[in-house]
């Protein structure tokens, strides 16, 4: 019964099809298609991502696990590690923004407790449309909501993320949410099996029809009949993965599991297939034995379900009592649904028949792989400026109208919904450069960053790839942590486009590059693509998660300006650079021209030396210049301390705008105390690090070069009313 | 002195109320809630959290869990017994406060500091404390206090109300109301003042690193008081 048109409306090409029969030498069934469907699919297979994902570094003195298991995990020292992760899920948020975005936090809090690590951080990045667009509201309203219900309900802390409107997400948002857990370096638990006769067991919830064939539905194009796919967002139960997680981690204290796998995108398939497969080992299931919520459920929907909630274990024999017992005690089901096998094949059984057999090696091995064709995308030309325009502009209303710009204003409408303080350790809040949360009970802190500049990447890929990593590092630094590896989430349009796909492998060499030279491996990460509708893709997205150890919390560093008369310095040379830039596009409507440049050498340069300046304790806040160059840093420094600044231009060539607005890479200010100044700059000359004296920090009102002023009062409202106002229209 | 914290499923907070009262002199200790016995303790408190995940109301099926006869009858004997935010609502559930706790004004979960003014000093939670007001933090989704005419009567009456949404001086009005509780009420006592509910969470602020240090003053207070 099954046949070519069959596979293709699972989502399979032609050419696809023909492989899974010639590897089988026969016709699947249905359900057999099912599987391989899932399997090959583009979110669990990588078939267009693997041959450039390779070439990114992942390999470091402190990366205990890179890419390939359910997480990444680093060495912090003193025999703790953190496991992290960021995930995409995007066309579910998208359908249904509650869910979709509450089961995003749920995967991602699976993926890293699977490991054996208590979740302590969460963090997000999230695109919507345009604030005009009819939907955007809503979906902002929806995807918030979703994201605080599951991580408040867990009691994990949202320690940080980042938000961004822009037309291109208009028919697709984009939400990659990202979880840190601790773990002791010896208590890791992998995805791999092994030994024959293993137990395999399932735990968490039922089984139900929701979310069947969402990991198709993640690598489909959107159309307009996208509200009819509503069936396949799974639904999630952030109570049952509170008790999921507990009662796993009281399992793991012991010595009963083997190996652990989350059925996360193609549920009991791939989760199935995983631990077989990496161990060498095959897999029998009897599916009558998998608990079900729904009467009469075909073997093809119980394994391509993604109901929430759920882990695959393989426990030592002689185990499955204590097991049984701790699962009970939390209320979760527990079931001996099969054992592992020497047959490398999966085999599958319902109602006493086979219903299953498939070779492993066939789905994992040699699932599809493509080296697609991408188009290189050219360096844009500089555009000339009409330094005629500047003439008109008032820089303190210039000021006012960047800082309530959607993608710069205070997010603090969304981060006040979120539990940022549950666990008692958060010791840096959102808004801020990175979230910081101390490792309970030692003087240890973390300091976590998500980033993304879709702007920088659409106009010239390569570069914008570089700047992201470079822009998670500078957030580490800037907060006093020593960065030390990332996790990526990609999101991007569809991979047989050559355009789209040349977004991708020049995001991913710019990201590769930039991690290889800062010594900032990859650690974990995810690729998403096809995210867009009908013709129309996102502008390339990738998100970068950065994390960083504080050795010593009490020398963390804040963004707020901590005392008048201190002076103010900007770390790193400004060149004035304009296109692409908030200004250039937002004031003077220009969107074209390149990207700002990435120097590595002086990013690593610069960034070191902020690092040794703070560890000398000569720096007293810092803050890394990002959108809106260095007046809208030093205005959110001066928000947040509820200070002043007198600013003075150096004597440069460029003019006032240019040096103040500029997007140039590499770049920090920070707040000495005059009396250090000399061994400040002492340390910097002999780093060959450039600096400029921006201003001393004064009781209030930012003035700049004696003329423009304009009070902290004001440029506070301007940042924080626009999406309150947004919010409640 | 001994504590108690009990640990409903679904409860999150837990683990930083064990922290907190540790680190103030108490010895602490978790009891499950499908325990029966409650073990000898000076204080008993019901954490923060979505227990049974909120489902049904707020607090309504931990109020029906095994441990909770004891708690009830510890209580009603005189005992001390503290709920926070969750623990809070399981307390109105039980019926040991009156009134209710209803979704947020705004339909939206809040986090952020507040501050609150101890509006009665005559009893063990609060008694010999300098400070007017104290700066506490909030995280809840529903935390708007709501009762009767007949039950605010009687709760004013006998000085049952423990704080109120304040600002910094001690100011009640609306702009620091961040939930629409009724009065601005943020915590209430039984008519013995041995019961204490709360929305504010002190165990969120015990460190000059965390949000503030005012729930120090709060628990060094409380461990003096119950000696």
């Amino acid at each position: 019964m099954v046949n070519e048109k069959i596979a293709i409306e699972h989502g399979l090409k032609k050419e696809e099809y023909k492989k899974i029969c010639d590897l089988l030498k026969r016709t699947p069934n249905i359900t057999e298609l099912g599987i391989f469907s899932a399997m090959w699919n583009e979110h669990c297979s990588y078939k267009s991502s693997k041959i450039h994902l390779k070439n990114l570094p992942t390999k470091g003195k402190k990366i205990i696990q890179g890419p390939g298991e359910n997480a990444g995990v680093i060495d912090i020292g003193d025999d703790d590690a953190i496991v992290f992760k960021i995930e995409s899920h995007n066309h579910p948020s998208f359908i249904e923004p509650y869910q979709g975005a509450a089961t995003g936090v749920g995967g991602i809090l699976r993926d890293v407790f699977t490991m054996g690590a208590r979740p302590i951080a969460n963090l997000n990045s999230i695109h919507f449309g345009s604030p005009q667009h009819k939907k955007t509201k809503n979906l902002l309203r929806g995807v918030v909501h979703g994201i605080g219900g599951y991580g408040n309900c867990m009691g994990i802390p949202t320690i940080a993320g980042q938000t961004s409107f822009d037309e291109s997400y208009n028919g697709n948002i984009l939400v990659n949410a990202m979880t840190l857990g601790l773990v002791k370096k010896n208590k890791i638990f992998y995805s791999k099996a092994s030994g024959l006769n293993k137990p395999v067991i399932y735990v968490g919830s039922k089984t139900g029809r929701d979310g069947i064939h969402g990991a198709s539905m993640a690598s489909a194009i959107f159309d307009e009949k996208i509200e009819e796919k509503k069936p396949t967002v799974q639904v999630g139960d952030p109570f049952t993965e509170k008790l999921l997680l507990e009662a796993c981690l009281e399992l793991m204290a012991g010595d009963s599991i083997i190996a652990i796998q989350d059925m996360g995108a193609a549920g009991l398939t791939s989760s199935s297939i995983e631990m077989a497969s990496k161990g060498k080992l095959g897999i029998e299931i009897n599916l009558n034995k998998v608990p079900c919520r729904e009467l009469n459920m075909t073997p093809y929907e119980i394994m391509l379900s993604e109901s929430q909630e759920r882990m695959l274990i393989i426990l030592e024999n002689g185990k499955e009592d204590i097991a049984k017992k701790i699962f009970e005690k939390w209320n979760l089901d527990f079931a001996i649904i099969g054992k592992t096998t020497n047959s490398k094949k999966i085999e599958l059984y319902f109602n006493k028949e086979k219903v299953v057999d498939i070779p492993i090696d066939t789905l994992v091995e040699n699932s599809p792989m493509y080296d697609r064709k991408w188009k290189q995308i050219k360096l844009p030309k500089k555009n000339k400026k009409d330094k005629e325009k500047f003439k008109n502009l008032k820089i303190t209303n210039v000021l006012n109208k960047i800082l309530s710009n959607p993608n710069i204003c205070s997010k603090e409408w969304i981060w006040q919904q979120y539990d940022h303080t549950v666990m008692g350790d958060t010791i840096l809040k959102p808004g801020s450069d990175s979230g910081v949360v101390r490792i309970h009970g030692t003087n240890k802190a973390i300091a976590s960053t998500v980033d993304s500049s879709a702007i920088y990447c659409y106009a010239h890929p390569l570069t914008g790839g570089k700047q992201i990593v470079c822009e998670s590092w500078r957030n580490l630094i800037s907060v006093g942590a020593e960065p030390i590896a990332i996790t990526n989430c990609l999101n991007f349009g569809n991979p047989e486009k050559e355009d789209n796909m040349g977004e991708f492998v020049e995001c991913v060499q710019g990201i590769g590059q930039a991690s290889k030279y800062l010594n900032f491996p990859v650690v974990s990460g995810n690729v998403s693509f096809y995210n867009q509708t009908k013709d129309k893709g996102i502008k390339p997205t990738p998100s970068i998660g950065g994390v960083g150890l504080i050795k010593d919390y009490k020398k963390m560093i804040t963004m707020d300006l901590k005392k008048v008369d201190n002076i103010v310095l900007v770390i790193g040379k400004t060149e004035g650079h304009l296109d692409q830039s908030i200004f250039a596009r937002d004031i003077l409507n220009q969107k074209k021209g390149p990207p700002p440049e990435i120097n590595l050498f002086n990013e690593k340069n610069n960034g070191e030396t902020v690092l040794n300046l703070i560890k000398k304790n000569y720096v007293k806040s810092a803050h890394d210049i990002s959108l809106g160059g260095i007046i809208t840093g030093i205005a959110k420094m001066c928000i947040k301390g509820k200070k002043g600044i007198n600013i003075k231009k150096p004597n440069y060539l460029i003019k006032q705008f240019e040096y103040l607005f500029g997007e140039d890479q590499g770049r920090y200010i920070v707040e000495i105390e005059k009396d250090n100044f000399d061994k400040v700059k002492e340390i910097l000359i002999k780093s060959s690090v450039h600096y400029d004296e921006l201003g001393i920090v004064t009781e209030k009102d930012i003035i700049i070069d004696n003329k423009s002023k304009v009070t902290i009062d004001e440029l506070k409202a301007s940042n924080k009313t626009w999406l309150i106002e947004y919010m409640s229209k | 002195m001994n504590s108690s914290v009990i640990t409903f499923p679904g409860s999150n907070c837990d683990r930083d109320m064990d922290v907190a009262l540790k680190k103030f002199g108490f010895k602490n200790k978790m009891v499950w809630h499908n325990d029966i016995e409650l073990p000898k303790s000076d204080l008993v408190v019901l954490p923060g959290g979505f227990s049974y995940g909120d489902y049904l109301r707020c607090g309504a099926m931990a109020s029906k869990s095994k441990i909770m006869q004891s708690v009830i009858n510890f209580a009603k004997s005189g005992g001390f017994l503290m709920g926070i935010c969750n623990g809070f609502q399981i307390l109105t559930e039980t019926k040991l406060l009156p009134g209710i706790l209803l979704r947020n004004k705004h339909a939206e979960f809040i986090c952020k500091n507040v501050f609150v003014k101890i509006n009665n000093t005559e009893n063990n939670y609060f008694k010999n404390i300098k400070k007017k007001t104290l700066e506490l933090h909030i995280a809840h989704n529903e935390g708007n206090y709501f009762c009767s005419n007949e039950q605010m009567k009687e709760i004013e009456d006998h000085n049952q109300i423990a704080l109120l949404y304040s600002d910094e001086n001690g100011e009640i009005n609306q702009n620091c109301n961040p939930n629409g509780a009724t009065k601005n009420i943020a915590g209430i006592f039984n008519k013995k003042k041995n019961i204490l509910g709360m929305m504010p969470h002190p165990e969120r602020m015990i460190d000059s690193a965390l949000s503030g240090e005012d729930g120090s003053i709060f628990f060094k207070n409380l461990v003096n008081n119950l000696k």
